[in-house]
């Protein structure tokens, strides 16, 4: 069986059209976060939506395309350091700032991409790991990430020139926009012809070569797709917070996103959204225990593993059989 | 639970006759911020939330009239941690004051996050001397010790006293790379050699290597740019390949007595560090040390938890004679006005860069023989008079300074 | 004597001694997590974390017990390779039939409980273990003064590498198990029990994470996060290897060690690193590791 099986556990659906469901939810979705605000501390929000778009990325691999990176966290957090770099030295408007994050990332994600994808299962894992960690040790040396420190005072500054983002409210709405694209545009990509073909390599992979795929490419596309958007949502990050620290590019922060997916549902559209708002929530509630947040997420992860595979949403669609 | 408080608050205020405090919330909330379960949670940690209340108890708080709610958490020695709890803390709890912070990186975005919400930031674990330098702002004091002290400390008294000749063992990140560089700095002006440095990756676990190319360099004192477990395992492999044997110092730039306690008198003795404090130095401190420990496991209290304890009674002599918590820049202002006077540090001064000043010692810690029981770990080598403990005014970039 | 780039020739050999024992630290534990993947096809994650296991049941046992160095080596690798069949018994069973994957995310949360809750009890400054009485001191070799303590742990290292690798390449023991690993179910149309010797094989690699662990406890710190600064490194060293090849494990264990040795010599800011850019460029040269079977 297959990680991340979708919902059903049938078959790969070849229709493209969006289902009635899907953009309930979706609706549900933007309408919830619109008045979030006005009941939530609009930072624990803001933190929660990067994170809810880091994991879509980071679903858009696994979920789709069946392979499982370890280093994620390389993308998110060199694109936080350059885009708070760019903020902060060059003066960049946050929108430029957040451009030039997410395209290191996407370069970053060609180059780790190329490597990585000659392996597949458990070895492409570990070369994912690997290299995030030579990375996060790079990022230790490195002056211009001013190591421990991490990169502070990050100017929110003004978007496109006009819009003071240092107004909570201004901030909110620009990170609520830049998640529901990225939302929506992951969406397009895996149902489009390109979103079908992935899923046929997820399924098997020679067939899909015997029909003349050059699959390679494909999963390379897909990897560097993946680490734009996991870029993106770090950049975002690092104007929410104003600060890039070393925490965004260490493993941990690799496998804190995969806890999200795989609470969330692997696979599913909404798990992976679901997933960063549950884990957000509970490390808010556990900070005054400190470590036993690990303890916390192993315990999760140990869990979701053996009987809770299919995560949330997952569980969801599964109980309103419908695809989520 | 806080509606006991507010009524509680409202009969104290309501008894307390004529001239009434306008705290924010009818309360003054200090928060205790540091490390609670990771390398530092031994030298500040619970220590220093149990170092707050006894300043508090000692205050007397409750008899003038204040309410004081203390809570303390756990930054994880991360800046977004770190920052995440400030903020939160100031504007979803109403803090009104963050002390202690140990963890540089932590204590600088943390410093921003008070001066941007005009709070107040007694830092009493961070040894960044940039809190009090081009980091500096209207809303912080950096109260116990920093690298400027810990590097003129030890780097110049060590000189003085015949160790000449210095091979730096440093942690290859940026506060490495600043310990060393202040204590060369000091080891050259006072007439002494740098022979040369290894930079080591940080986190380390095997300084074997370089520790060997320490021992090549035949220098007097191996200076070790480092801090927490880089540290004691620094000193513990440095033993283990008879390096104190063959007649080279060991000197920790920035060490805790928890430290000391950690590696043992066997491996750490002749070790040679510089601290702001030490429980037993006279009377008032040993007391202090009897009534901590008890509390915090039978640890005894480091500089750190001591700083939190002096840093904590002055703010509230601060806010008792302002009647007020509200403004951050204004207590912190009549604290820089008011000399300091409490049980373990004495009388001194918090100067116009944020600066608290007072005395520091070089110790040097004991053989296991000359030691009377657990914690019994240094002799004094010398004291460093106040004035001359602390960076000049004039060479620290302060903006707040007028030069 | 002569000199290399700047440093002498007494520099450089003690490097390199020091360089092969902080190998016999990367063969030790990649040579566990190779046997454990050859057999189950799992990563281990929980093997850094198992490592630290085993260097605090050394420090339990001489703290409370008073059973020191010598009892620890035999005691705590027995312990935390229970623990080890216990958690493939109660967990990994069950995974068999899934991706793979799920293996590492399982053993990856258990790596989080074990180490958030010592580091919950215990802090991260370490505490003390020290080298025991036989093995303190050491000799001059005129390049180095080499601590008795160090030596054994590269005899030792190399004597347990060796004598797993012949188990299980050369007897008849080891070859039930390779033979297992390539067709369990033929193996079991034998009457061979293969999931008791799944299971005790977790048990065994475990063990060896563990007695890793009990060596490195008067040299290292013994502290919660031990294994995970390790593990990652070790991870690269498997790989760079070959993920399945026990002879791979071991060679590249000492081979990377005494690499990294050298880099502390010529280029130490990039001590950390080295491991990592040479299993990039093997990947780029040879995708299946020095010593592995294509998969």
């Amino acid at each position: 069986m297959k990680l991340a099986d979708n919902a059903l556990g049938g078959p790969v659906r070849m229709l493209a059209k969006p289902n009635l469901g899907e953009g309930f939810a979706f609706a549900l979705m933007a309408a919830a976060l619109i008045v979030a605000p006005l009941f939530a501390y609009p930072v624990f929000l803001m933190k929660a939506l990067c994170f809810a778009l880091f994991a879509c990325a980071f679903n858009l691999l696994i979920g789709y395309v069946g392979l499982l990176s370890f280093g994620h966290a390389l993308f998110f957090g060199w694109a936080a350091y350059v885009c708070a770099h760019a903020a902060k030295v060059w003066g960049l408007t946050p929108e430029l700032a957040i451009a030039s994050g997410t395209a290191v990332a996407a370069v970053l994600g060609a180059i780790v991409g190329a490597l990585a994808i000659r392996r597949q299962g458990i070895y492409f894992a570990m070369i994912t790991l690997a290299l995030a960690q030579m990375m996060y040790f790079f990022a230790v040396q490195a002056p211009f990430t001013h190591g421990e420190d991490g990169i502070q005072a990050v100017p929110r500054g003004r978007l496109f020139g006009l819009v003071d983002l240092a107004d909570q409210t201004n901030m909110y709405v620009m990170v609520l926009v830049v998640f529901l694209a990225g939302f929506l545009l992951i969406y397009r990509i895996v149902n489009s012809p390109f979103g079908e073909v992935l899923k046929a390599i997820r399924e098997n992979e020679t067939r899909a070569v015997s029909l003349g795929y050059k699959t390679e490419r494909y999963k390379l596309l897909a990897f560097v797709l993946s680490a734009t958007f996991a870029g993106l949502a770090g950049a975002t990050k690092a104007l929410v917070f104003q600060l890039a620290s070393l925490t965004d590019v260490d493993w941990p922060m690799s496998g804190e996103v995969i806890l999200m997916t795989l609470v969330g549902g692997l696979g599913t559209l909404f798990g992976p959204v679901a997933g960063a708002f549950f884990m957000v929530t509970l490390e808010n509630y556990l900070t005054t225990i400190g470590q036993w947040v690990f303890v916390v997420q192993g315990a999760i992860f140990v869990v979701c593993v053996l009987l809770f595979r299919r995560g949330i949403i997952g569980e969801l669609a599964q109980f309103l059989r419908i695809k989520l | 639970m806080k509606g006991l408080i507010s009524l509680a608050a409202l009969a104290v205020a309501l008894g307390c006759g004529s001239a009434q405090a306008q705290y924010t919330d009818g309360t003054i909330k200090i928060g205790v911020l540091n490390d609670m379960s990771g390398t530092y949670s031994d030298l500040s940690g619970q220590g220093s939330v149990i170092a707050a209340r006894m300043a508090v108890e000692d205050f007397g708080a409750a008899a003038k009239g204040m309410k004081v709610e203390i809570i303390g958490a756990d930054h994880q020695n991360k800046p977004d941690v770190g920052s995440n709890i400030a903020r939160t803390w100031i504007d979803v709890d109403k803090v009104d004051v963050i002390v202690d912070v140990p963890t540089s990186s932590v204590a600088l975005a943390v410093n921003e996050i008070v001066r941007d919400k005009n709070k107040v930031f007694l830092v009493s674990g961070a040894a960044a001397s940039d809190l009090t330098g081009p980091k500096c702002t209207p809303n912080t004091i950096h109260w116990t010790y920093d690298t400027w002290a810990l590097a003129n400390g030890t780097g110049k008294a060590i000189v003085k006293t015949g160790g000449d000749t210095w091979f730096f063992l440093t942690a290859d990140y940026a506060f490495g790379h600043a310990l060393e560089r202040d204590t060369a700095a000091v080891v050259e002006k006072n007439g002494g050699k740098v022979l040369g440095r290894v930079r080591h990756p940080f986190p380390g676990t095997d300084f074997s290597s370089f520790l060997l190319q320490a021992q090549a360099s035949k220098a007097k004192i191996i200076g070790l740019a480092n801090a927490g477990s880089d540290t004691i395992n620094s000193i513990k492999q440095a033993a283990e390949f008879g390096i104190t044997s063959g007649g080279q110092n060991l000197a920790a730039l920035l060490a805790f007595i928890t430290d000391v306690h950690a590696l043992g008198l066997q491996t750490a003795q002749g070790l040679i560090l510089t601290e702001a404090w030490y429980w037993d130095l006279n009377d008032a401190d040993r007391a202090f040390a009897k009534r901590f420990a008890p509390q915090y496991k039978g640890i005894y209290p480091t500089m750190v938890h001591a700083g939190v304890y002096s840093a904590v009674t002055h703010y509230l002599k601060a806010v008792e004679a302002l009647k007020s918590d509200a403004d951050g820049k204004a207590v912190v202002a009549k604290m820089k006005e008011m000399p300091t006077d409490d049980k373990l540090f004495g009388k001194g001064t918090v100067r116009a860069d944020g600066r608290k000043i007072h005395p520091m010692y070089l110790f040097e810690v004991k053989k296991p023989a000359e030691s009377k029981g657990p914690w019994d770990y240094y002799k004094v080598r010398a004291t460093i008079p106040a004035d001359e403990a602390f960076r000049p005014l004039s060479e620290g970039g302060c903006p707040l300074v007028k030069s | 004597m002569f000199e290399v780039l700047g440093i002498s020739s007494q520099a450089l050999f003690g490097q390199l001694l020091i360089g092969l024992i902080n190998g016999s630290f990367y063969a030790l534990l990649s040579l566990g997590l190779a046997v454990i993947f050859g057999m189950l096809n799992i990563i281990n994650f929980t093997h850094g974390a198992q490592y630290m296991l085993g260097a605090f049941t050394a420090f339990f046992l001489l703290r409370y017990a008073g059973m020191g160095y010598w009892w620890a080596i035999v005691v705590a690798p027995l312990v935390i390779g229970l623990t080890g069949i216990i958690i493939e018994r109660l967990f990994l069973q069950w995974l068999y039939k899934l991706d793979h994957l799920y293996g590492l995310l399982l053993t990856f949360g258990l790596a989080l409980m074990f180490e958030g809750t010592f580091r919950n009890f215990f802090g991260s400054s370490g505490l003390p273990y020290s080298v025991p009485p036989e093995l303190q001191g050491g000799r001059n070799l005129g390049f180095m003064f080499l601590p008795n303590y160090r030596a054994w742990v590269v005899l030792f290292s190399l004597a347990v590498c060796l004598a797993t690798w012949f188990v299980i390449e050369r007897t008849k023991l080891g070859s039930y198990l390779r033979a297992a690993t390539e067709n369990p179910t033929l193996v079991r149309a034998f009457g061979i029990n293969v999931p008791r010797m799944i299971t005790l094989t977790y048990g065994f690699g475990v063990a060896l994470a563990a007695l890793a662990g009990v060596m490195a406890a008067p040299i290292y710190n013994v502290s919660p996060q031990m294994g995970s600064n390790l593990i990652i490194v070790v991870f690269a060293v498997v790989v760079i290897g070959g993920m399945g090849s026990i002879m791979g494990a071991i060679v590249t264990g000492f081979g990377l060690g005494i690499i990294e040795g050298l880099t502390k010599v010529f280029f130490p800011e990039a001590s950390n690193t080295v491991i990592f850019i040479i299993m990039a460029i093997v990947l780029l040269i040879r995708p299946a590791g020095l010593f592995g079977r294509g998969a």
